[in-house]
């Protein structure tokens, strides 16, 4: 197991490379006053995580491994405080950090299965899908899904709604959709439409991917 | 505004007080509202805003009221313009009633809105509607239960079978008599002690509870807070509003409803009961096939379809033949004629108003024989559609289409009210959320829509010579829709505004309603339109006086003999086409039919035509709801635009010798 310190490496490694796209990142980029640079990357490079070539600093198969890992803890954790804990999203980040290290492999799994395996992080970043997100699509009617991944007559309750928008946010939660309202699906083209109480409602695809509904009937 | 409260002056009569009808939309607020009031209302503007506010008088237990059917509102922590002005109303004028309309069957969606009413510390009367759709549904409600949790007056309504009006008038009138104990929703302690201390801040409300204010203070609605009548605590105010946002991820509006929810799920309990309701009625059955993809799509082509025969053929055709040339050609015009040769001296005067550009023989001719049948037979095509709740419907399945071209499924309607009047549609643009939305919209109307006047003509003239002119004309004028479109959703700034629309049930159309909503359209149009034509043809008479129509003519001959491939007497057709596009088009059939036009002429000249500058009335009315910068713009591009698809069109036929 890797230090918490070097473990914010491979965090940074990660995002530079997986996410943004260089091919390797140079050292200054990775400084920051949270760690020790030199002593987590001897760490790193000992343990066959990282190469470390002139300035610049690469992940190896193994690197990215363990960085992927990371990266889906802590996303996981910051949709497990925001959603389930409710805590304002400024104190998301430290405590999501926090979580992240101390989440036990295993354990992240039955967190994202709580979570229905959620595809983004709060703040629209992707989660790697983990094992039970394979197994888990295979038996998704139990779980928390957005209503663009529910069948047609799916009942339930909704779950969450994420949305980056605030105004749509609002403008949903105005019209009396928030969480814990039943729903129920009743088609998916040319738009989605949902019936909530005796109200049917038609939303684009990408509100309704928004929309996280606990399927309860088909 | 009015005052504070109380007496009001209102058309000459003095209101005694002022009620206001709340509710989301589709609550039938309006047909309480014309319950109450009888017919007469003044439509206007909120001041500073585009919103549509109705105001009448209601007499009650001898009293005059002013009543104000307010826009559609889920909320008082507005989110948009409607809900903006209903939110005024309520802290500006403060109303000494709140009527609040909501839906029976869809109560508990509603009830939040209540409480939130309840807050303002203004009475609260509660008018439960549409009682009879509740019923079908298998949805019993215990109104007195209701009552007696609430602590204020409890009305149920079927208002288009006018019941419970006259109980919602009486406890109107006897409200002073009630024993009103609202009941109070409490929220979470911390925000209850922020409250408290928001509170502490505030001037007296005079009249509206200072807990109402505080709350929407630390929502951080900055327009409730500098409202304020007194300044120094204003910051300090919204500085612990900023405080408390950070405190929480939600937003107070958040917490505020949720909590609002939670209380009024309470409530229902002891008032709703649910039995197995008569499901799959007929209407709901049809309303189910109106959206779903395979049966949606054939329905709208039927619908459109019907329309069309009733507007483009009973109302272009047959009334207008009836109105222009046996109303007003035979009897009214040549009578009109005789009347004002032989009574006014003065030949300018008498061309003014009976010559070829006169305001009676073009202007008021035009518009009541050819125009009014045309839109009056449209609106009340219309008027069935609206209170069927197929528009809505409508808006699902245009919904993808639209998106492409940066419109979301909600511009359908004013893309098809253009087909009957791109004036009307222009102004119907307000619907949309976003003012991308509603300039593209307005560029579309101008440009590609032909209007039922123009489409008329024009269907006459291809009809007569193929059905490749007819693909050719208007596969060209759709495609502007598209390419346009697209282009100006990448080139407008803005976002494109989210669908989210409920969806009503399918009802069967109440005769009278339609005919009312028909009427007061009708006297909108007489009102608001015909000046228009008349100012226009004055302009034409002007411009003709002065020798300026044949100058133009001379000036235009480059563009339209060079590159258009046409004859120089079309230039004339398409001056008129500005002041109405019909007119155009009809001097375009006239000129065909003297066999003046070959079939490529034709194609373009109608192309052209149909892309030109709108006609003058809707130039008036762009200018008015997208200002003058805005209409420039958008006549800038037009004008170029549609002489050089016509010189593409015209280019491109000859190239490959395309027979028509
Ligand atoms: N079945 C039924 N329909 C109603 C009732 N009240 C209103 N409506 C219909 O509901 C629709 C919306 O009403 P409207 O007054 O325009 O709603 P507003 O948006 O709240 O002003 C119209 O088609 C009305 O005819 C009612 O009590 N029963
Ligand atoms: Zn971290
Ligand atoms: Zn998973």
């Amino acid at each position: 197991m890797p230090s918490n310190e070097a473990e914010e490496v491979l965090e940074i490694l990660w995002i530079k490379t997986e996410e943004e796209g260089l091919s390797a990142v140079r050292k200054e980029d990775l400084l920051s006053a949270d760690y020790d640079l030199e002593s987590a990357l001897d760490e790193l490079a000992e343990e066959g995580s990282v190469e470390v070539k002139g300035g610049n600093v690469r992940l190896t198969e193994k690197g990215k491994g363990e960085a992927r890992d990371i990266i889906r803890r802590h996303r996981l954790a910051e949709r497990l405080l925001v959603d389930v804990l409710e805590m304002a999203e400024e104190r998301v980040e430290e405590a999501a950090c926090r979580f992240e290290h101390a989440l036990p492999r295993g354990v992240d799994e039955s967190v994202c299965t709580l979570l229905g395996h959620p595809r983004l992080c709060p703040d629209g970043n992707p989660i790697p899908p983990g094992r039970c997100c394979e197994e888990g699509r295979e038996k998704i009617e139990r779980l928390i899904s957005p209503l663009t991944e529910l069948e047609v007559g799916c009942e339930g309750r909704i779950a969450y709604i994420t949305s980056r928008r605030h105004e749509r946010l609002q403008r949903l939660m105005a019209m009396g959709i928030v969480p814990g309202l039943p729903v129920r699906l009743l088609q998916t083209f040319p738009s989605y439409v949902i019936e909530v109480e005796e109200t049917q409602i038609a939303l684009d695809a990408e509100i309704a991917d928004e929309i996280y509904v606990r399927c309860e009937r088909h | 505004m009015h005052g504070h409260g109380g007496g009001s002056q209102k058309d000459g009569v003095k209101t005694e007080g002022k009620i206001a009808l709340i509710g989301s939309p589709n609550v039938g607020k309006s047909v309480i509202f014309h319950r109450l009031t009888g017919r007469y209302a003044t439509v206007s503007n909120y001041p500073g805003t585009t919103v549509e506010l109705s105001r009448g008088v209601a007499s009650l237990g001898g009293k005059d009221y002013e009543i104000i059917d307010t826009p559609g509102t889920y909320s008082l922590f507005p989110l948009s313009e409607d809900e903006r002005v209903t939110q005024r109303i309520i802290l500006k004028e403060r109303p000494d009633v709140l009527v609040h309309v909501v839906d029976g069957k869809n109560i508990s969606l509603m009830l939040p809105l209540t409480l939130e009413l309840i807050e303002t510390g203004l009475p609260v009367i509660l008018v439960v509607n549409m009682l009879d759709e509740a019923g079908e549904r298998g949805i019993e409600l215990d109104l007195a239960a209701l009552q007696r949790a609430l602590g204020i007056p409890v009305v149920g309504t079927i208002a288009t079978e006018r019941k419970g009006i006259d109980e919602l008038k009486k406890s109107i009138a006897h409200l002073a008599s009630f024993d009103y104990r609202p009941i109070r929703t409490s929220y979470p302690p911390r925000i209850e002690s922020a409250l408290k201390e928001v509170m502490e801040l505030l001037p007296d409300g005079s009249g509206l509870s200072r807990r109402f204010i505080a709350l929407l203070a630390l929502a951080g609605d900055r327009e409730a807070v500098e409202a304020l009548e007194k300044g120094p605590s204003k910051e300090a105010i919204l500085k612990r509003a900023e405080e408390m946002r950070r405190e929480y991820r939600h937003s107070m509006r958040y917490i505020a409803k949720m909590t609002g929810k939670k209380r009024s799920q309470e409530i229902l309990r002891r008032v709703v009961r649910r039995r197995e309701g008569r499901k799959n009625r007929v209407t709901d059955r049809l309303g189910e096939l109106t959206v779903r993809p395979l049966t949606g799509f054939p329905i709208l082509l039927v619908v459109f379809y019907v329309m069309y025969r009733f507007v483009g053929v009973f109302g272009a055709g047959t009334l207008v033949d009836f109105f222009e040339q046996v109303l007003f050609g035979r009897y009214l015009n040549p009578a009109v004629s005789r009347l004002v040769e032989s009574h006014i001296p003065f030949p300018l005067l008498q061309e003014l108003l009976v010559g070829e550009y006169g305001l009676i023989t073009m202007g008021l001719t035009y518009s009541i024989a050819i125009v009014l049948p045309i839109v009056s037979t449209f609106f009340f095509a219309f008027g069935i559609l609206e209170d069927s709740g197929y528009f809505p419907r409508l808006t699902i399945m245009a919904n993808r289409a639209f998106k492409k071209i940066g419109l979301s499924g909600k511009s359908a309607l004013p893309m098809i009210l253009g087909l009957g009047c791109d004036t009307m549609a222009t102004l119907t643009t307000r619907i949309l959320d976003s003012r991308k939305e509603r300039i593209i919209a307005t560029l579309l109307l101008a440009l590609a829509v032909p209007c039922s006047a123009q489409l008329g003509v024009i269907l006459g003239i291809v009809a007569g010579v193929s059905t490749r002119l007819l693909i050719v004309v208007f596969g060209v004028v759709f495609l502007q829709i598209f390419i346009v479109g697209y282009l100006a959703s990448k080139v407008i700034p803005g976002e494109s505004s989210d669908f989210i629309v409920e969806i009503p049930p399918i009802r069967i159309p109440h005769l009278s309603n339609v005919l009312v909503k028909t009427y007061m359209r009708m006297e909108w149009f007489l009102f608001e339109a015909v000046p228009l034509f008349l100012l226009g043809t004055l302009i034409l008479f002007v411009l003709d006086k002065l020798s300026m129509l044949a100058l133009v003519e001379g000036m235009a001959q480059p563009v339209v003999v060079g590159l258009l491939g046409l004859p120089k007497e079309a230039t004339a057709a398409f001056i008129m086409g500005f002041l109405r596009r019909d007119y155009g088009a009809a001097g375009i059939f006239a000129m065909s039919r003297q066999g003046l036009l070959d079939p490529i002429q034709l194609a373009v000249s109608l192309v052209v035509i149909m892309l030109f500058v709108p006609c003058i009335a809707n130039l008036f009315v762009i200018i008015k709801e997208r200002g003058k910068k805005t209409a420039l713009y958008i006549v800038a591009f037009i004008f170029p635009y549609a002489i050089f698809i016509g010189a593409v069109l015209n280019y491109l036929l000859r190239a490959f010798e395309v027979s028509l």
